[in-house]
């Protein structure tokens, strides 16, 4: 769990995240188009949220292809999310993504 | 239409033959599967058929590759949506095992492809949690969480 809170940390990693929950399966060099970090940075990052199980990752050839793993954030939710919380919880996270306007 | 590819990967406590065990004897798949229970020999080659808790029909499909205790494919057809396939990797760390399920061929922009996804996370969940503890996740919280994350 320390290790999913560590890689979960940085921003620039919870970036990577959104680019794969955006476009899930992408190749090193499909990330590093997208985002302001060199290619050492960015596979890093991959490393570190490969280790903390949030990215996994299918080989194709040689290449190395990474999907969001959303299996660690699941298991983060029902651990500290009671059961009759969690329709409450749904309508304030609702509530807040429409008023800040988001979709 | 979109084809796209998902993965998920948890780490589990137990050996490769309880995971395969519970992968694949319907008591066990019941207890993780929101209740529902499957209908199928395993072999290739052979039909696999889910019946949801309230006695609806579920996905069907086809054992396509059936490797004890280390790789289960089959496909994924529910009624009115286009045909996937499902595989399921099974691989040894010592005292650890990775379960990966890779959910392939799925239309990405069809609006039930998001409860298909949290569904998985769900079942994954529950599938580690049921090793490790002996011990169903608690269905209600099941439910409840899938309903919450549509």
């Amino acid at each position: 769990m320390d290790k999913i809170f560590k890689a979960l940390a940085d921003s620039s990693r919870r970036k990577l995240l959104d680019h794969l929950r955006k476009q899930n399966g992408q190749k090193l060099g499909d990330l590093c188009a997208d985002l302001d970090m060199t290619r050492q940075a960015v596979s890093k990052h991959l490393k570190l949220l490969e280790e903390a199980n949030l990215i996994a990752i299918i080989w194709k050839g040689r290449e190395k292809i990474h999907f969001l793993n959303p299996v660690p954030i699941q298991m983060i939710s029902e651990r500290w999310i009671k059961n009759y919380e969690t329709r409450q919880l749904g309508a304030i996270s609702d509530l807040k993504r429409t008023l800040e306007g988001e979709e | 239409m979109k084809e796209d590819t998902f993965v998920y990967v948890t780490f589990i406590k137990t050996t490769a033959e309880k995971l395969w065990e519970a992968l694949t004897n319907s008591e066990f798949i019941e207890k993780y599967w929101f209740g529902s229970t499957f209908e199928t020999d395993w072999k290739v080659g052979s039909k696999i058929i889910e019946t949801r808790d309230t006695g609806e029909p579920g996905f069907h499909g086809e054992i396509l590759e059936s490797e004890p205790p280390r790789r289960l494919v089959y496909s994924f057809v529910v009624p009115g949506r286009e045909a996937s396939k499902v595989t399921y990797e099974i691989a040894s760390h010592g005292q650890m095992v990775t379960l990966k399920v890779i959910h392939a061929g799925y239309d990405k922009d069809s609006a039930e492809y998001k409860s298909t996804s949290n569904g998985w996370s769900a079942i994954m969940s529950g599938i580690k949690t049921l090793l490790e503890t002996g011990k169903p996740l608690d269905k209600d919280s099941i439910y409840d969480l899938f309903g919450r994350l549509n």
